[in-house]
This record gives structure tokens, C-alpha cells and sequence, in this order.
């Protein structure tokens, strides 16, 4: 089991958070009308062996979701920051 | 003379007598004692038979790593199978049975299997079952006798009566094992004052200093730390505990035997506890696994390793044989010899060492052994238990270089090195790496800063330098979780001659004749019946990788995952290949360490308790009120209200025709209730709706649907607009979980730039339906403050008002087709103002209904629900194309606009009605009426009722270019009653298409 440092909550465990996936992924804006770029967002990902930056939402806690640093190969956790003070 | 016990000597209890019980013989035992002790003292030689060729076996360990002695125990809804009888603790009335023989162990018909032995190998079942036979037909014939005749333990069908348990810990230290080195690191990091949980297989703490002979040297120092340990309020010490999984981020699961050795648990208390620990540091003091030998018959009953055998002599003074051979490698057996001897036993050491160590070569000749340097066992030979050994010089392949002579003995105590306990070191993803200075894996350094390892897990030589390393590693470990005391000196073990393993080792395995060849079948598994010949078998077939080899042979597989024989499988394989272990490598360990009880893991989370149950706010009156429940994810909800004698179709079809006819009333709680607070609500909703929401004013309400970023249906529901930024969002039951995170994900992630909060009002407020023709009548008689006359509050509109005192609102809002409004009370009144709403009612006829009825009553009137939301139909596919503005953006706007997804073909929604009196089956497939049933059909059912309004069976469907297709007769078919009806495609608005009911 992973535990995550949440930002407002402190060391928790997995089975507070449920995941959603690569936090680099933008969406397009609003206004976009090109169906490749929805195609892209949508459905498209990387599946890396190594660091990984990911959103997950701390569904049993405070309800924020976060981007957590990730390393898919040995699982070790790195930092763990607010989604909505993610600097892109 | 065979094994026996002792007339003094052990750990045991010789003041209480118990009485076990194996195969309807009677054990005598003492408390202390395991039920391989007292098997072993009663001189029972065989106790199993192997998995495949039944071969007879006996108890070959004193631990964890048994591979033979698997026994039944107890019996009827307490039986269970494959338990391993060195790891029972005797307690009175102990039942046991041997397993996977008939009709008993001592005399197994099966084992004539063993005549099949050559046709049995590695890879009997893929050669066998693949190749002439077509199919799995011939597989599937065969299997049930392959499986009766090989296998292990037959499991109870009953249900565990037991309880279990499940605790979450946290500890800054975790000293797994209470051996020397795991006293000594749970001493240190005690003392620096740190949170510190030791954990014990075993039901006394000590680990190896328990084999030495009782009231010896070690005794003393044990007791000490055991009394300081005790009396530290931040140590938490658990015996009977076994620490089976080491995950990621430091958590660890650990099953406590509390109550397995008695007969059955006291009243209310749980059998074994599951602990979830998560721990800052932690010390392996897991100590090391003695290796078999590999010869001829070395799995016969007799056989033992030699630490077991030392075991047995000290901790239970049981003596495992009148004349003993040790065969050894390393130093470690001679002080086992040794013990033997002293204490009587007629001792032959073998060491396959041409120059034994000396001084220790000494002791065992003046304590009355004979030593014979650079000599192995050929072969264990006698049926069904060892009568004699033949033991000959061999050189340092194991091949014998002259005649082999016969010793008679009722033991051959084995030791071919020791492996480290690494198993839950290599669970964290790390292969341990082979030193050939010790003869065995070792962990990689510091390959884990927050593991630390301390004693035999890292091949320490003897107890007192593995109290020094489990000192420093219990300060390190503590220091490192931030407590950085001084631990004071520590008093030291007495030298523990017993693990002198790692002094110069061989590295002989297994002993063979002249010609290379093992006398007579020779096990490197024994668990499952993997010879040296299966190995040599893997390695001609071309299966030369450990993985390959693992699965071929199903070497290391059983329930003791190779804990014995993986490393001399490894050896045979490196040996084959002219490579040596490093080269070959090895396979990974993965939890759990020992078998572990579903029970255990699953804990409470059982039945009723898998998940919680929530309740609406009105719950009890409907209990009280005799309605039948139903479950609704994890809502209870009332599904109908039965009259006297009145079955689910019966009470549903009154309910609903009630509604039509007077007035009815349903607890909406469990709808989803989002507030939609900010500035930019109104931006917010425009961007997750399909349709506009700019123009919404205060007071009125609007139905929406939202898509997902794929372009399908996620949900709908409807959205009123309480003041000028705040906004009331309700969704279905089952997607108000998803609806809210999707919400959140795209405020905190993609729209940042949105001022805008959404926050879960479910559990603030109870919500009643109430509809019928009568709605507004009742209403109005019980509501103050507010007028509900259809140009006051005309349909989508919403108003604040007063029932019996308590403010809440009104909207006015159909989902069942009729006059029909919301009630939004705050959930403290909300089973009373039900009861107010009940009582007021009489006049009116009012009714409750049940979601049966609801469900009746929204598919006459074509409204989708979960089972068209089903998260594969698109808003074309629903009919509600018309409600997406085509002057916005919005999510899934131009994801639904894909190819596949504007397809004309798809299946698009449909009423069906059928002629018929029986009820039509969700799940149905459609077919045209002239086409063979076969396939994926044009469609499916998806919703079906009674229709008390037209008096026909009705149902919801998707249907390929179904809009075209209203008054065509079609099929459908049940393929799970085979069942086909003829059905009549019809609009889904069954009735009132034109809403005049609602909108009155």
C-alpha cells in the first residue's frame, strides 16, 4: 500500500485516494474544435517506467485533488503538492 | 529403538498431561509441546504422504519451512486442511488427521502412483493434454481423478465460525523476529524511546536461543531482555504473530494467532487478528532456514534437518533417533552431533569437507561421535522409514570415489548451509544477490535505507555477534525515526556455538555413486514431489531460466514457496548450465511469507459489513411502516409497501396506478445534492451541462445532462437557481460520488480560473416526491407562507415555505409524468414531516410508493434512469440530442461528435410493448422478427415493467434505427430462460407525451 503525503492532511494511505492518472495531460481549452487535440487529452498517455507526475484526489479527506511524484518502477513517493497551486 | 522422549530436558511442561489425538490414536503431550513434538515422542514416523507419488513422509523441520508434515485439523466447520504440524501448539483434545492418503497414511492405497512415477515428471500436463487430443474435452474428462489422486488437503465446505479481526498500527520502529539480533534491536530502539513493535512466529520469544538445551548458558541473558522489553511502555510485543507481507511505503501485514492453540476461541473473541502496521523503520531479524541435502530416499521418514533435530532434542527433549548419521557441509551440524550424543544417541558425522574444523571435530569425537571427513550419504534406505544410511567417501562434487558401507540409524540429520530469511526483504521489489564466501543469499546494503538487517538474516555467525548487530541496527533504526539517545551498553549472550554457519561452508549439495547418478529418487522440492530428475529434465527440454524452471518443474510452488529447496533447485540448474548461482539468479519471493487465513484478511468486512449502509433520513418510518428494502448501491431503499397478502407485482402496480389516479409520496433522499456556490456558477454549469443555463432566473429550475470527456451520457438531473451565485445541483443515487469528483477535478485542475465552489449537500436534506393529481391539493393545505397555484409556481419553478414550522423548500417538478413536487427538508425533519405529510394526506387519499413504483411510473413516461444511463449511449442514443445548445462549448461537445458516436445505426432508445402476460426481461436481445436468433442482435432491453396506465407489459430498449421503426413487430429473446416474446416497437413516451399532466 502507498501512502501519500496530502498537503492539508498529513501521511495518509492509498485507500483514502482514488487516482486518476498523468498530471502533465492539459486540457484543451474550451474553445478548441479540433477533435485531434480532445482525441490526444482523452485518450492518449505515456506509460513510463520511472518518475511519473500524477493526480490523485483525496476522496476520504479533505476532497483535494493533488500531483503526486511517482516512481512507477520502485513506487517510491516524491513530493505530493495541491493540484490548484501546480504551477504549469 | 525410534524417536522418543526424554526422561528430562525441554521446554516443556512435564507437570500436565494432554491427550491429542492423530488418526484416532491418542498423543500424549505437554503443554509446550508442538503436535510434531509429541508425534515425534509418541514415535509416530509417518504422518503424510507426498503430493504426487504419495510417498510416505515424516516431520523434517521444527518450523515455518515444513514441507511434509501437513496434517487435517479439527474437524467439521473448524477443519483445515494443510496445516503443518511443527507449527500446532498442543493443547487437550487436539484432533488431527493425515490428508491426501486412503484409507490412512501408514497403509495409502494411492501410492501406487509411484509405480506411475516415470510417466508423472515435469511437464506431465503439457505434453499429456496438448498434441493429439482436440479441445480441452480430454482435459476436462481427466481432471477430476488427476486431482483426487494428487493433491493436498480437502478444505471444509462449512462456514468458519470464527471471528477475525482487523487493527491499523503505527510504529517507529518494527523488529521483525525475537531472535538474539530482534531482542537486541527492539532493547535499543526501546530504550532511545521510540514506538517499537516486536513481532514473534513463534509463542515464546528467543528464536535459536530456544534450541539450546534448557537452563543453559543463553537462558539468563534471554530472560533479561525479555523482563526490560516487558517493561517498556512503548514496546508492544505480539508472540503467535507471523509478519507475511512487506509493502511499499513501510506497511506491513501481520496475522496474530490469538486463540489457534486451543480448541476453539472463547465467546466473542476473535481467532486471529490481521495488524495493518505502518512502520517508520524497520529491523529483519528474520534468521536463516537450514538447507536440505539432496540423495537417494532423502525424503523419507528419518530424514530431518539437523537444527530440527537439535530442536527437538532441547526445546521438547524429545530424542528423534536412537542411532543418528549427520551428513553436514558446514560447522553448524557438529553441534548438533554433539547434542545427539550427549544425550545418548549413537552419532556417525559425515562432513563432505575433506579437512574438518578441529576443535569442534574434537568435541564431537569426546562426546562420543564419529567423524568421518570428506564422506557423504549415498542413500536413506528402509520402507516406509529409514532403517540404515549408506554413507561413502566423495570428493567435492558429492560423487562417491570408493564403496559405500551401511550404518544403521533411525535419523539422518542434514544441514547443506542455511539461507537467510530474505523473503520479505525481496517482497520490496529487490533480489538478494549470492555471496559464496557464506554459501547463500544475502541482501543487498543498504539497498533500502529504511530496512534495516541484523543476525542470521545476514549470515551473522553465532548469537552474541548478532545481538550486537541487532543493537546497533534497533539504534540506527531509532535514530533515523528521529530518536537519537544513547542506548546504554548492552549485557551480551553467552557465544552460541549452534550457527557456526558461515565458517568456510562447503558447498557440496548432493551425494551420488560413482557414476554421477543419485541412489534411487532424490528430492530438491518435497512439497512437490520436484526430484533432481525433473530438474535435469527442465534443463534438457530447454526450460533453463529460473522463471522457466519454477513453472515447469512447479519447483518452490507449494504452500511453503521453496523455502527448502529453492537454492539447491538453483544449484542443480547452475550446475547444468556450467554456470555458477550468481550466474543463474534467482526467482522473487512474494507474500505471503506463510499461508495466511482468508478470514483473517477479510476481518469484519464480511456480509453485511463489506461496505457501509446508509440510510435515509426517513429509514425508520418506512421499516415501521412494513415496506420491503431494497438495495441501492449502498443505500437501503423502500421498494414497496405490501398490503395484506400483496406480492412486490401486485403492491407496485397499486402504487402506481394510485399515483395516476390520487396522490402518492416517495423518499427521494438518496438523490445526489451538490451546492454551486460562486461567481461563476452559472459559467460552470454552461460548461458541464449540454444545455444553457445563463438564462436560468431565481426561482425557477431546469433538468440538465452532462457528459463525460468521452462525449458519453455521465448523468442527469435537475438544477435550481437558489440566488444569484448559488445554485442546487441534484444527480441520480448512483452517480452522485462521480458527479461531485469529476466536479472538483476540473475546478482544482483545468478551470482554476473559475471562482466557484461545489460542495455535497446529500445528508443535509430529506426529500419527498409528492405526485398525483392531488399533489397540489395536499400541499396547499399543509404548507404556510407560499401559494402553489399553477400561475404562482407554474412546472421548473421552486419556492421557499413553511410545513408544521419547519422551513424548507418546494419544487415544483415531475419525474413520474403527474402534478408532482419535490419537497427539501432539512434532514433532522424530515421522518417527521413524512409523518406530517401521511397524516394530513387521509383526506386526499394519499399514498406512499415504493421505487418500483417510481420505476413504473418514469418508464411510461420514457424518462431515462441508471439502466439507459449505462455509460455506452450517447445523448442521440437517449433521444435527447435536442437538449445540447449548439452556442456553447461544452464537455464532451466535440468528443461526441466522433465518428462512431453519430453513427445513424447505433441503437437508439425505444418503447416496446408487449402482448403477452408475462413481464418482459431486462438484458433481452432484439432481433427482427424474421431473422434467426443468433448473435449480437439489432439492440437490447433495458428497463421493463407492468404498465397499470395502458395494462400491458412495457419495457425500454435500444434498437438499431429504432425512431424509424415504431409499430414494427420484433423479437425478443432471454437468452438465460430461453425465452422469446414478440414485441411491438412504439415511441418510449408511452403517456402523455405531451406533459399535460405535469405541467397542470
Amino acid at each position: 500500500m502507498l501512502r501519500l503525503n496530502c498537503p492539508v492532511c498529513g501521511l495518509r494511505d492509498e485507500t483514502e485516494f482514488s487516482y486518476l492518472g498523468d498530471a502533465t495531460v492539459q486540457r484543451p481549452g474550451m474553445g478548441n474544435t479540433d477533435p485531434a487535440a480532445w482525441s490526444d487529452f482523452v485518450f492518449i498517455r505515456d506509460n513510463p517506467r520511472g518518475a511519473h507526475s500524477e493526480l490523485w484526489h483525496h476522496v476520504s479527506g479533505c476532497r483535494q485533488w493533488l500531483v503526486v511524484e511517482r516512481d512507477t518502477a520502485t513506487h517510491k513517493i516524491g513530493t505530493c503538492r495541491l493540484a490548484r497551486e501546480d504551477v504549469r | 529403538m525410534t524417536s522418543h522422549r526424554l526422561p528430562s530436558g525441554g521446554r516443556i511442561d512435564r507437570s500436565r498431561q494432554l491427550t491429542l489425538y492423530f488418526d484416532g490414536r491418542k498423543i500424549p503431550a505437554h503443554p509446550g509441546d508442538t503436535l510434531a513434538s509429541a508425534m515425534l515422542a509418541a514415535g509416530e514416523s509417518v504422518v503424510a504422504r507426498s503430493f504426487k507419488y504419495h510417498r510416505p513422509r515424516g516431520i523434517y523441520s521444527a518450523g515455518v519451512e515444513e514441507p511434509n508434515a501437513l496434517v487435517h485439523l479439527r474437524s467439521g466447520e473448524r477443519h483445515e486442511p494443510n496445516t503443518r504440524a511443527t507449527m500446532i501448539e498442543a493443547f487437550d483434545g487436539l484432533t488431527a488427521t493425515g490428508q491426501n492418503a486412503w484409507p490412512n497414511v501408514r497403509f495409502d492405497l494411492s501410492a501406487a502412483n509411484r509405480l506411475l512415477a516415470p510417466f508423472i515428471h515435469a511437464g506431465f500436463y503439457y505434453k499429456t493434454f496438448i498434441g493429439p487430443f482436440r479441445g480441452t474435452g480430454f482435459w476436462m474428462f481427466c481432471e477430476r481423478f488427476i486431482r483426487k489422486a494428487a493433491g493436498m488437503g480437502t478444505p471444509t465446505k462449512e462456514f468458519d465460525p470464527d471471528r477475525y479481526e482487523k487493527v491499523n498500527a503505527h510504529c517507529d520502529v518494527l523488529v521483525i523476529g525475537a531472535g538474539p539480533a530482534g531482542l537486541a534491536a527492539a532493547l535499543s530502539a526501546g530504550r532511545n524511546g521510540a514506538r517499537v513493535m516486536l513481532i514473534e512466529q513463534d509463542r515464546e520469544l528467543g528464536g535459536g536461543l530456544l534450541s539450546n538445551s534448557a537452563g543453559g548458558a543463553s537462558d539468563p541473558w534471554r530472560a533479561a531482555m525479555i523482563a526490560e522489553l516487558e517493561a517498556m511502555a512503548n514496546v508492544r510485543i505480539l508472540i503467535r504473530a507471523t509478519v507475511f507481507g512487506a509493502y511499499d511505503c513501510g506497511v506491513f501485514g501481520i496475522v496474530e494467532r490469538l486463540w489457534d492453540h486451543v480448541s476453539q476461541p472463547p465467546e466473542l473473541q476473535p481467532r486471529q487478528r490481521y495488524w495493518q502496521v505502518r512502520a517508520k523503520q524497520t529491523v529483519m531479524a528474520t534468521g536463516a532456514i537450514e538447507r536440505p541435502l539432496v540423495f537417494g530416499g532423502n525424503d523419507k521418514p528419518g530424514v530431518m534437518l539437523a537444527g530440527a533435530a537439535r530442536t527437538y532434542l532441547n526445546r521438547y527433549g524429545v530424542l528423534p533417533g536412537r542411532r543418528a548419521v549427520v551428513a553436514t557441509n558446514n560447522d553448524s551440524a557438529y553441534r548438533v552431533a554433539i547434542d545427539l550424543a550427549e544425550a545418548g544417541s549413537e552419532v556417525t558425522l559425515t562432513d563432505t569437507r575433506p579437512t574438518p574444523p578441529a576443535d569442534l571435530a574434537g568435541e564431537a569425537k569426546a562426546a562420543g561421535a564419529t567423524v568421518l571427513a570428506g564422506h557423504g550419504v549415498l542413500s536413506a534406505d528402509g520402507r516406509p522409514k529409514v532403517k540404515t544410511a549408506r554413507i561413502a567417501p566423495v570428493d567435492a562434487n558429492g560423487c562417491a570415489t570408493g564403496p559405500a558401507r551401511r550404518v544403521v540409524c533411525e535419523l539422518i540429520a542434514v544441514s547443506a548451509g542455511w539461507s537467510p530469511a530474505l523473503h520479505l526483504w525481496s517482497q520490496r521489489q529487490r533480489k538478494p544477490v549470492f555471496e559464496p564466501s557464506a554459501n547463500c543469499f544475502l541482501p543487498i546494503a543498504d539497498a533500502r535505507p529504511e530496512l534495516h538487517i541484523a543476525g542470521a538474516a545476514l549470515a551473522c555467525p553465532e548469537a552474541k555477534a548478532a545481538a550486537r548487530q541487532g543493537h546497533a541496527a534497533g539504534a540506527d533504526a531509532a535514530k533515523a525515526a528521529g530518536f537519537d539517545k544513547e542506548a546504554g551498553t548492552m549485557p551480551e549472550p553467552a557465544s552460541d556455538p549452534s550457527a557456526a554457519w558461515t565458517e568456510s561452508p562447503g558447498t557440496t549439495w548432493m551425494f551420488t555413486d560413482q557414476s554421477g547418478k543419485t541412489k534411487g529418487p532424490a528430492f530438491v522440492d518435497f512439497q512437490h514431489d520436484v526430484g533432481v530428475s525433473d530438474i535435469d529434465q527442465a534443463h534438457r527440454e530447454g526450460y533453463t531460466s529460473v522463471e522457466h524452471l519454477k513453472r515447469y518443474t512447479t519447483t518452490g510452488m507449494a504452500t511453503d514457496q521453496g523455502k527448502l529447496g529453492n537454492v539447491n533447485a538453483l544449484a542443480r540448474m547452475a550446475e547444468l548450465r556450467g554456470q555458477t548461482i550468481p550466474e543463474v539468479g534467482t526467482t522473487s519471493f512474494r507474500p505471503p511469507f506463510t499461508p495466511v487465513a482468508i478470514g483473517a484478511l477479510v476481518g469484519h468486512t464480511a456480509g453485511r459489513h463489506y461496505q457501509p449502509t446508509r440510510l435515509s433520513p426517513i429509514h425508520d418510518w418506512h421499516v415501521e411502516g412494513g415496506a420491503k428494502l431494497t438495495q441501492a448501491g449502498l443505500w437501503m431503499r423502500a421498494w414497496y409497501y405490501p398490503q395484506s397478502g400483496e406480492d412486490l407485482r401486485s403492491a407496485y402496480i397499486r402504487e402506481a396506478a394510485h399515483v395516476r389516479s390520487a396522490v402518492g409520496m416517495v423518499d427521494v433522499s438518496t438523490l445526489g445534492k451538490i451546492a454551486v456556490q460562486g461567481p461563476d456558477a452559472a459559467e460552470f454549469l454552461n460548461r458541464i451541462y449540454v444545455n444553457g443555463w445563463k438564462t436560468l432566473a431565481i426561482g425557477r429550475l431546469r433538468y440538465g445532462v452532462m457528459l463525460r470527456e468521452d462525449g458519453i451520457v455521465l448523468d442527469d438531473g435537475a438544477t435550481a437557481r437558489l440566488g444569484a451565485n448559488d445554485y442546487f445541483m441534484s444527480t441520480t443515487t448512483a452517480n452522485a460520488a462521480k458527479v461531485l469528483a469529476f466536479a472538483e477535478q476540473l475546478l482544482q485542475t483545468s478551470w482554476r480560473d473559475l471562482k466557484v465552489h461545489v460542495t455535497s449537500e446529500t445528508d443535509n436534506w430529506a426529500a419527498i416526491a409528492v405526485a398525483g393529481p392531488q399533489a397540489r391539493a395536499l400541499l396547499t393545505k399543509v404548507v404556510d407562507g407560499c401559494d402553489l397555484s399553477a400561475a404562482a409556481l407554474p412546472n421548473n419553478h421552486w419556492t421557499h415555505a413553511m410545513i408544521a414550522g419547519v422551513p424548507l423548500r418546494i419544487h415544483r417538478m415531475s419525474f413520474s409524468g403527474e402534478l408532482a413536487y419535490e419537497v427539501y427538508i432539512p434532514s433532522g425533519y424530515g421522518h417527521g414531516i413524512w409523518q406530517y405529510l401521511i397524516e394530513a394526506g387521509t383526506e386526499f387519499d394519499l399514498a406512499p410508493y415504493g421505487t418500483e413504483a417510481m420505476g413504473t411510473l418514469r418508464i411510461e413516461k420514457g424518462h431515462v434512469a441508471a439502466p439507459e444511463l449505462d455509460g455506452r449511449t450517447t445523448l442521440g442514443d437517449l433521444g435527447l440530442g435536442g437538449m445540447a445548445s449548439t452556442k456553447k462549448p461544452y464537455i464532451g461537445s466535440v468528443t461526441m461528435q466522433r465518428e462512431g458516436m453519430v453513427d445513424p445505426a447505433r441503437p437508439c432508445l425505444v418503447g416496446l410493448v408487449s402482448e403477452g402476460s408475462e413481464g418482459l426481461k431486462s438484458g433481452s436481445i432484439l432481433y427482427a422478427l424474421e431473422v434467426e436468433a443468433k448473435g449480437h442482435g439489432e439492440g437490447w432491453i433495458s428497463s421493463t415493467t407492468y404498465s397499470p396506465a395502458l395494462g400491458k407489459n412495457i419495457a425500454l430498449g435500444f434498437l438499431t434505427n429504432g425512431r424509424a421503426r415504431h409499430g414494427e413487430a420484433i423479437q425478443a429473446v432471454n437468452f438465460l430462460q430461453d425465452h422469446t416474446d414478440h414485441v411491438t416497437v412504439v415511441s418510449p413516451h408511452f403517456y402523455d407525451p405531451e406533459g399535460e399532466r405535469q405541467n397542470g
